[in-house]
């Protein structure tokens, strides 16, 4: 039972995790119906960020709470920049090109992000620094939750909320909404719809830098390569969930840390990456709409 | 048109990037022994290069915008120029006869070591070849492609570690096998849209490589297959050169093979169908195309053509591990096709043979070289989507009466 314990909630963990990535994945797909490939890059570039400024602090002598609260912010500032960025290059030129086009974009996007950050940096995998400090609470519950996970959970938590009342509530959540059911129509009422497009890079992009810095904390080290792999899976929690559909990815996200989590703890570790693919294969062909999604017709 | 508001553009451009790279472009730390190295130069060349290119970019833009508002036939012509060329009769013989005799003469005249960069570049113009016909002509992307080549690769490297089963059978063999896996793979993506399928791929891909890292009784894990042997000239003995020579020439027979069979699909019934499900899916089954079967012959054909190619990369490098089977040699195949220019045999052919041997001569160059394969992904997408050198389309011309 305590394994059990153990297991459920480390997949809790790593399922607010893919949330936070692959609500940016969602929500883009939403609105301009292309899957961002570089997105996985961006949750990348924001852990790099964080340790590069949290390193630089520490060296400097900043409080350790200082450090996190800057290097968080950090994180996030450059990863909606760089999401913003990639968007004017890469896929607003090819707003109106058939479908191809912006995946391919998507992809090469991708691999230049990946390469920058291989050049500029290192290939070796940098020690990150644990910015969450270690703190006690309840005392039975922390041998089955960590502090730092319990910090991840909550964070998740307080960021679903906040984007929920973003997106219910405010001007641009409803202009948001406006351009993912018809972006022409949205356009004809008076709505800016490069700018919600550019904001809803803006957002995914912080959230997945959440994730990015919450995740490198939990885990201890980074890589060029984080990305492509958390992308995929957080891919694979979107469409799970029915891609477009935000509560989907959240649900999607914590079905797919479940899954692997129990997978990895039951069957074998090695094969860990297997079953995220494996489940997303499984889901496209039974049920491609995902389970929240809108099954689509296609039109000529 | 160097106007005020131009350079005001550029220059708040530059200041931007200058921004976006300062992190990671200027700082670099050592979190061993906690130093911290401040490389200030980079963000001048970041500075100023961004500066200079956002004025290309513009340019290029501007032209792209100019183009699309006049008549697209215009471009449509312009793009194959380089094609109407070839196919005149008074420069295709000539130019045919000079690829020949440079291709015949090569290894004679290089030695062992540009022979063996050039028999890589071959395997790579084969492989785009082969990815040309499910990106390219069935519109298809397959970001798993280099599954089929390791699948290839394996079949040559198991039978021949455990059976000592000669190259010339497990060729066919290994292509047969690609292409099983192709329709493994082709049948539950058929009801998949574009961006799905993708992703798909992209996953079995990286499943395949999974299996074969970790399987390590069927496999042998990250350790890999060793002591593979070469390809048999009807048993002669060959020295080191000469048995470079032969994989050489063996190479370009492979490709001679397989631009031929492209050509000959392309212009085939089965080949105007994979055009046709590219352009439009259910504007194809309308006209009564069977969708599943001319998808799975894309796939199939496609990995068909992976399947050799590994074959011969496992008999040419002597030494297997799934390291070499990673989602940067699918990428860098499908950027092959991409620059090449999507359906255009010779496109690919160039862009293999630039995109492989560029990196190779110039040295320094070779660190930057997947930075240089995104870098063109996204370029030729934004500016030129057709490829270096386009496909001629197949089109009737109605002619005015008074003409």
């Amino acid at each position: 039972m305590e394994y059990f314990l153990e297991l459920f909630m480390g997949g809790l963990t790593r399922g607010s995790i893919y949330a936070l990535i692959a609500l940016g994945y969602t929500m883009v797909y939403g609105i301009i119906e292309l899957i961002n490939f570089a997105h996985g890059e961006i949750y990348m570039i924001g852990a790099f960020t964080a340790l590069i400024t949290a390193s630089v602090l520490a060296v400097m002598g900043v409080h350790q709470f200082a450090i996190m609260a800057i290097a968080m912010l950090a994180a996030i500032v450059y990863s909606s920049a760089y999401g913003f960025t990639v968007e004017k290059i890469a896929y607003k030129p090819l707003r109106h090109a058939p479908r191809l086009s912006p995946l391919i974009s998507a992809i090469g996007m991708s691999i230049f992000l990946q390469n920058y950050v291989l050049l500029a940096q290192t290939s070796d995998f940098l020690p990150f620094p644990s910015l969450i400090p270690d703190f006690k609470f309840l005392e039975p519950y922390s041998n089955y939750l960590r502090p730092t996970e319990l910090v991840i959970l909550l964070t998740t938590a307080v960021v679903m909320v906040f984007l929920t009342l973003l997106i219910k509530f405010t001007k641009i959540g409803k202009a948001m909404r406006a351009t993912a059911q018809d972006r022409t129509m949205a356009m004809l009422l008076g709505v800016n719809v490069n700018r919600v497009i550019s904001t809803t890079f803006v957002i995914g992009s912080a959230l997945a830098a959440i994730g990015g810095v919450l995740i490198a904390s939990h885990i201890g080290q980074i890589n060029f390569f984080i990305g492509f792999i958390a992308g995929i899976k957080a891919f694979t929690a979107a469409v799970l969930g029915g891609i477009g559909s935000i509560p989907g990815a959240v649900l999607g996200s914590f079905i797919l840390g479940l899954t692997e989590s129990f997978a990895t703890g039951y069957v074998s570790s090695d094969y860990e990456d297997v079953f995220a693919f494996a489940l997303l294969v499984l889901i496209l062909i039974f049920r491609p709409g995902g389970l929240l999604g809108k099954s689509t017709t296609q039109k000529v | 048109m160097m106007t005020f508001t131009e350079i005001k553009k550029s220059f708040l451009t530059s200041l931007w990037f200058m921004f976006l790279t300062f992190p990671i472009m200027v700082i670099r730390v050592n979190t061993i022994e906690k130093q911290v190295i401040w490389r200030w130069e980079n963000m001048w060349y970041v500075g100023i290069g961004s500066f200079l290119l956002s004025f290309v970019w513009r340019y290029f833009l501007r032209r792209k915008e100019r183009g699309n508002n006049h008549a697209n036939e215009h471009i449509a012509n312009m793009s194959s120029s380089i094609q109407r060329i070839f196919s005149r009769r008074r420069y295709k013989i000539p130019a045919m006869v000079a690829a020949a005799m440079t291709v015949a003469v090569f290894p004679f005249v290089m030695n062992s070591y540009q022979t063996n960069i050039m028999i890589t570049a071959l395997m790579y113009v084969m492989l785009g070849l082969g990815l040309n016909i499910v990106v390219g002509l069935a519109g298809l992307l397959d970001l798993g492609y280099v599954a089929f080549y390791a699948v290839g690769a394996y079949t040559y490297g198991l039978l021949n570690h455990h059976f000592g089963i000669g190259f010339w059978t497990v060729l066919p063999l290994g292509g047969a096998l690609g292409a099983l896996f192709g329709v493994l793979l082709g049948f539950p993506v058929l009801r998949l849209r574009g961006d799905y399928l993708a992703i798909v791929t992209l996953g079995f891909g990286e499943i395949i490589r999974l299996i074969l890292e970790n399987w390590n009784e069927f496999s042998y894990g990250p350790s890999g297959i060793a002591h593979i042997s070469k390809p048999s000239l009807f048993g002669i003995k060959l020295s080191f050169s000469g048995e470079i020579t032969y994989m050489y020439f063996l190479m370009i027979g492979m490709v001679c093979f397989t631009i031929f069979v492209v050509n000959r699909l392309q212009n085939s019934r089965i080949g105007r169908a994979w055009i046709a499900l590219r352009e439009d899916e259910v504007a194809c089954q309308a006209m009564g195309i069977d969708k599943t079967r001319t998808k799975l012959t894309a796939f199939a054909l496609g990995a068909t053509w992976a399947g050799m190619a590994g074959v011969i990369f496992a008999a040419k490098t002597t030494f297997i591990n799934p390291a070499s089977f990673t989602f940067m040699e699918s990428a860098m195949i499908l950027s092959i096709v991409v620059l090449g220019g999507m359906g255009s045999i010779p496109g690919v052919i160039i862009a293999a043979l630039f995109l492989i041997l560029l990196p190779e001569y110039l040295r320094a160059f070779s660190d930057y070289r997947m930075l240089l394969f995104g870098a063109i992904m996204v370029i030729m997408m934004v500016f030129r989507p057709q490829g270096i050198i386009a496909t001629v389309r197949r089109n009737y011309n109605f002619k005015k009466a008074e003409n």
